[in-house]
């Protein structure tokens, strides 16, 4: 990474191409704010929805000292020893993005992480949107074609006010050398709505991680949405917890997975602390070569009246499936990349057009791997 | 249109259909009869080209091809179809990505297709899913007409179908045999299996063959083997002595 990128449009070539296959518009017309950090530097930082701040999150820690409060609170700081590495930087990266009450953005904010040659490249994000707010974030994570190793150590605390929206989306697109520790939590109030969506297609050599949403408030909705594919020497640990502990809440996680080959553990977890709460689990996976798929959901219910379910299913393609499609006169191929297609197709309900676009896109963009 | 001789076919390495001799001609509409599990649906997958279905000896040529080892999908493209009795979920799949991907028609056709069966609210929906009996034979109809295919085989197209949907369905298989075409214009031949004979209701079939154990015991006028099979069953087939 040359040391005069500063903004997106001066990387190379093929690099906007990796930025754009994790979802990141480079010519920000749909984007309504954005935030780019290379290795430990943040390169830019921007926002032009009125409401909404975007900020290095040293510099919003400066700035708002409440926010102080939201620091290490939905996350704990000794979690495991990737949070305390964070914890303990002198100066945290990353960004805060803080919606103010009512605020709401027309198109997402996009945030760029991009491994070009550190060791690690360590970030702690705070994203909050105020009573009513709305706001929708695009998380492109991606290492530089020529990346040899390294790892990512991404703390990010979500804070969803009263009948506040947040929805993010995160396409990974990193390389077999790198390994990645996402540790994520959520909070979400009365009538706030949280939906979290993760898309990895690409090679990578290890992920590892397990978002917590802890829904506090009356009638507050949490989903997760997970598209996976496992590749030769991927390992990929990827879990989604939801928490009930109010009444008329709901979470749902939903994951869609592939292995060509790598391993994937699918772990899910929704506790119902509280009645009249509901939560579902969905793991579906698909062994195209060998591998693993280890799905675990697990459900807990602490009274009478929560209701949660789960369902798990992994195996091949059915035989009668592809036939059906050849009979129509599709090659076994193209009725096999047809069907795998149609498995990877999580229609994510809320989510704006342009972020259901660029999920569409980013699996468009593997499948002809299948 | 469609040529067998003395077709022989194994499942697992037991014969289920024994010397079968079958000629289609090019606008024919052929009616297959016979108890359940005499064959009818081996037959019609073998002709399609269905794995698991082994020739043994004898051929299929279609439109003066050999097609008897030829691969399920390279007959569909040369212009055989069929509608599934109980065709496959497939969890995911739109129905209308299906139509695009296997269309032989425009989008808009499609969607006047779709219009015309009462299939336009399922264009978003995963394939089969959930489909009533009637629902499932509208979306097969509905591939079929998009995929355009010469030689049609339909199994059971009126089974699970209520009376609302029966006209509908009748109609459109009609339609999918060009018998709205005068018999000089009509290309598209057809072999349908059917139990209840509704579907002739609004078919006229020109041949109709009964199927039990695996041989076929007559051929005839379909609707005078039907009005035999259901005043004396299938035991008058069976001791019958004129094939």
């Amino acid at each position: 990474m040359p040391a005069d990128v500063d903004e997106l449009k001066d990387l190379s070539e093929e690099d906007r191409n990796r930025l754009e296959l994790a979802g990141l518009d480079m010519a920000m017309e749909e984007r309504s704010g954005s935030f780019f950090q290379v290795d430990q530097e943040i390169r830019h930082v921007h926002s032009g929805a009125e409401g909404i701040e975007v900020l290095p999150i040293a510099d919003a820690l400066r700035k708002y000292e409440w926010l102080n409060d939201y620091c290490w609170h939905a996350v704990d700081r000794d979690k495991d020893r990737f949070t305390q590495y964070v914890a303990k930087q002198e100066v945290q990266r990353g960004f805060a993005i803080i919606a103010h009450k009512g605020a709401k953005a027309i198109y997402p904010l996009q945030a760029c992480l991009y491994l070009a040659g550190a060791r690690v490249q360590h970030v702690h994000n705070i994203v909050i949107a105020e009573e009513g707010a709305e706001l929708h974030l695009i998380s492109g994570c991606v290492s530089s074609a020529g990346t040899t190793g390294g790892a990512h150590i991404g703390v990010t605390e979500f804070y969803v006010g009263k009948n506040a929206r947040v929805t993010s989306t995160m396409i990974h697109n990193w390389s077999e050398s790198i390994s990645v520790y996402p540790r994520s939590a959520s909070i979400i109030e009365e009538g706030g709505v949280f939906l979290s969506n993760y898309v990895c297609m690409q090679p990578v050599r290890h992920i590892d991680m397990n978002p917590l949403a802890t829904l506090k408030g009356r009638d507050a909705v949490a989903r997760f949405s997970s598209v996976v594919v496992a590749l030769p020497g991927s390992e990929l640990d990827l879990g989604s917890r939801a928490v009930l502990q109010a009444p008329g809440c709901s979470a749902e996680i939903v994951s869609r997975m592939i292995t060509r080959g790598g391993s994937i553990v699918s772990r899910g977890e929704i506790r119902g602390e509280v009645g009249n709460t509901k939560g579902h689990i969905e793991c579906k996976g698909l062994i195209l070569e060998d591998g693993l798929i280890h799905a675990i959901p697990e459900i807990a219910g602490l009274v009478v009246d929560t209701e949660l379910s789960h369902e798990a299913a992994v195996g091949r393609i059915a035989r009668d499936e592809i036939e059906y499609l050849m009979s129509r006169g599709l090659n076994e191929e193209t009725a096999t990349a047809t069907i795998i297609r149609g498995f990877l197709d999580v229609k994510i309900r809320g989510l704006p057009e342009t972020l259901q676009r660029q999920i569409d896109a980013a699996i468009d963009a593997a499948e002809s791997g299948f | 249109m469609l040529e067998i001789t003395d077709l022989h076919v194994s499942i697992e390495g037991k014969e289920v259909l024994h010397d079968i001799n079958l000629v289609i001609r090019d606008g024919e509409t052929h009616v297959m009869l016979g108890p359940n599990g005499s064959g009818k649906t081996t037959l019609l997958r073998t002709i399609m080209g269905f794995g698991g279905y082994t020739v043994t000896s004898g051929s299929i040529v279609f439109n003066g091809e050999d097609v008897t080892q030829m691969p399920l999908h390279e007959r569909a493209q040369r212009g055989m179809g069929m509608l599934y009795q109980r065709p496959p979920t497939i969890a995911g799949l739109k129905l209308g990505k299906l139509l695009d991907v296997t269309a032989k028609r425009r989008a808009d056709q499609i969607a006047t297709l779709a219009g015309e069966l009462n299939m336009d609210r399922f264009l978003d929906r995963d394939v089969n899913a959930g489909f009533s009996g009637g629902e499932i034979k509208r979306s097969e109809i509905l591939q079929l007409l998009v995929q355009d295919p010469s030689f049609v085989m339909l199994d059971e197209p009126e089974s699970g179908v209520d009376l609302e949907n029966i006209s509908l369905i009748g109609n459109a298989t009609a339609r999918l045999l060009e018998k709205d075409q005068h018999l000089i214009h009509r290309t598209k031949s057809g072999l349908i299996i059917t139990h209840t004979g509704y579907i002739l209701d609004y078919i006229d079939a020109d041949i109709g063959h009964v199927l039990i154990d695996g041989v076929f015991k007559c051929h005839g006028n379909p609707r005078e083997i039907l009005k035999s099979i259901k005043t004396h069953g299938y035991q008058e087939c069976i001791e019958c002595q004129r094939m």
